[in-house]
């Protein structure tokens, strides 16, 4: 047997967008990955402690409000204070092109805006993992 | 691994959660090995509750509310979520921790979401470990969610203290199906969706098939409750038969048996799967079977003679014969 990449979808704050973390959800399970899907309104405390102890190895964030110079960093630092920053953050949705670089200097490795393939997400998670 | 093993015991939670994918991934199996006989000793404390019904019956959303009432008692909680893995990809969705997401920063509360990965009998190949994880880590209940339900499904009665079996109205002839095979495995039924027409019917349907049942075997009595989940109704009454048929199952002493049986099937299914694997191994059949498919097909050999052959070598080789 070989280790399975798991991945928790998640999203943070009260954005009420799910179509896309579902697509993307599904289409990682048909690329081979195990993945958890907590639903919406999840605050970056439960947001971390699920990946803990679900013993992700990725957790992709999924944000269309506009919030995310503010959730994602959040989430970076929660788990950095639990010592689980190994886990890889990337995330997706509705986000200005003029945001990602302040977003990848704060801990999210990568951020695929609306219209992404899903190979190239796919492709992202096969050398990040 | 004493270390790991150690952490667990102090309830570390990343420690718990890191030995559970090393059972799951399987890639070291002598650690995974050495870490459950570490905990063997610490474990047996937990209460072991399996839930099971078909798919959209309530499992998760009852959980959800029996955790919520566990911890007004102040007592720690794990959970184990199986969902199938695609037979295609070999992924998953794991959804079931949804519906328990009010749980997920309170430190007494752990969900671990699992994937079946292949794995027949409504629950993971590794769910049989993963609860010793925690049950030595001092939860007070282990409660097993599985897939769903059919005829085969049924390896949680295998693994838990308690079956519940969780069914609404609405199944139509799905209920005359399962009369047979699924109906056995139930210690307590829950006709969930109370608040939905037809609940009432159901429950004096279950009621005649179990009564049918008990007349046949009388050490049997099943208590049957009504709840609703998303209404938060018959929640506690449900507890509470749960709790006393778990009192009764101490008392009598067939909890006792119970987790003998448990032991017994573990035991067997241990020896099996090594022996299979030595076996595998001296015979060499990944390498071989392509040079017996061809003296099978070419009638140079036929398949009894010829394995009983290989398998005659094996075990005198091992001084079985
Ligand atoms: C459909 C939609 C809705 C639906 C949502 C249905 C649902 N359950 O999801 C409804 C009608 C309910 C709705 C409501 C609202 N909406 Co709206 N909605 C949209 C719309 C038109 C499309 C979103 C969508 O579903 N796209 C399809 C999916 C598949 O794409 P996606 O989510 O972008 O995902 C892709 C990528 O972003 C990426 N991705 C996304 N998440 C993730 C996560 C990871 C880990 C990765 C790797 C990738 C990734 O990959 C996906 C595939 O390429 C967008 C406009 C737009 N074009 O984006 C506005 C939009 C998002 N909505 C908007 C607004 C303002 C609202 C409302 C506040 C409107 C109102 N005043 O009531 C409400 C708020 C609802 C709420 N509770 O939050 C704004 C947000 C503005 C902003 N960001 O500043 C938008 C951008 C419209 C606009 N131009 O103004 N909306
Ligand atoms: N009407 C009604 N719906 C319920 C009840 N319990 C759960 N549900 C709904 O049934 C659906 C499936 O529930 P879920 O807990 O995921 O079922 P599971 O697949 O058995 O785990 C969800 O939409 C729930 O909101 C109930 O008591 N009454
Ligand atoms: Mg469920």
């Amino acid at each position: 047997m070989t280790k399975k990449i798991r991945i928790l979808i998640a999203k943070p704050g009260l954005d009420g967008h799910d179509r896309g973390a579902k697509y993307v959800a599904r289409a990682l399970k048909d690329a081979g990955y195990e993945v958890i899907y907590t639903g919406i309104r999840q605050t970056p405390d439960a947001i971390v402690k699920t990946a803990i102890q679900e013993d992700v190895d990725f957790i992709g964030l999924s944000l269309l409000s506009g919030a995310h110079n503010e959730l994602f960093p959040k989430v970076v630092d929660l788990l950095k204070l639990k010592n689980a920053d190994d886990i890889i953050i990337f995330g997706g949705g509705v986000i200005p092109e003029s945001d990602i670089p302040g977003l990848k200097e704060k801990g999210i490795r990568a951020v695929f805006t609306p219209g992404t393939p899903i190979k190239d997400i796919i492709a992202y998670i096969e050398s990040a993992k | 691994m004493q270390n790991l093993a150690n952490q667990i015991l102090k309830q570390d939670i990343r420690a718990i959660a890191r030995s559970i994918s090393l059972i799951e991934n399987e890639t070291d199996i002598s650690q995974k090995e050495a870490l459950i006989d570490t905990l063997h000793p610490h474990c047996g404390n937990a209460i072991v509750w399996g839930i099971t019904g078909p798919p959209g019956a309530g499992k998760s959303s009852l959980l959800d509310r029996f955790i919520e009432h566990l911890r007004q008692s102040n007592k720690k909680v794990a959970v184990i979520a199986v969902d199938p893995s695609s037979p295609f990809s070999g992924g998953a969705i794991l959804g079931d921790r949804l519906r328990m997401q009010k749980h997920a920063t309170d430190d007494g509360v752990f969900i671990r979401s699992m994937a079946s990965r292949g794995h027949l009998g409504g629950v993971a190949g590794a769910t049989a470990d993963a609860i010793k994880v925690f049950d030595a880590a001092g939860f007070d209940y282990v409660i097993i969610e599985t897939i769903g339900v059919g005829q085969t499904e049924i390896e949680v009665m295998e693994l838990s203290d308690i079956v519940l079996l969780v069914l609404v109205p609405g199944l139509g002839d799905e209920i005359q199906a399962m009369k047979a095979g699924v109906m056995e495995i139930g210690d307590i039924f829950i006709i969930n969706k109370k608040d939905l027409d037809g609940a009432d019917r159901l429950k004096s349907e279950i009621e005649y098939v179990l009564s049918l049942k008990d007349s046949m075997e009388s050490a049997s009595n099943h208590s049957i409750c009504m709840t609703s989940a998303t209404q938060n109704d018959g929640i506690g009454d449900a507890l509470a038969q749960i709790h006393s048929y778990f009192s009764s199952l101490h008392d009598d002493g067939r909890l006792a048996q119970k987790r003998k049986e448990r032991i017994e099937k573990e035991l067997k299914h241990i020896a099996t799967t090594k022996i299979m694997a030595s076996a595998n191994r001296f015979l060499n059949i990944d390498q071989r079977l392509n040079d017996w498919v061809e003296e099978v097909f070419q009638k140079k050999a036929s398949p009894y003679k010829l394995l009983n052959k290989k398998i005659g070598e094996f075990l005198q080789e091992l001084n079985w014969q």
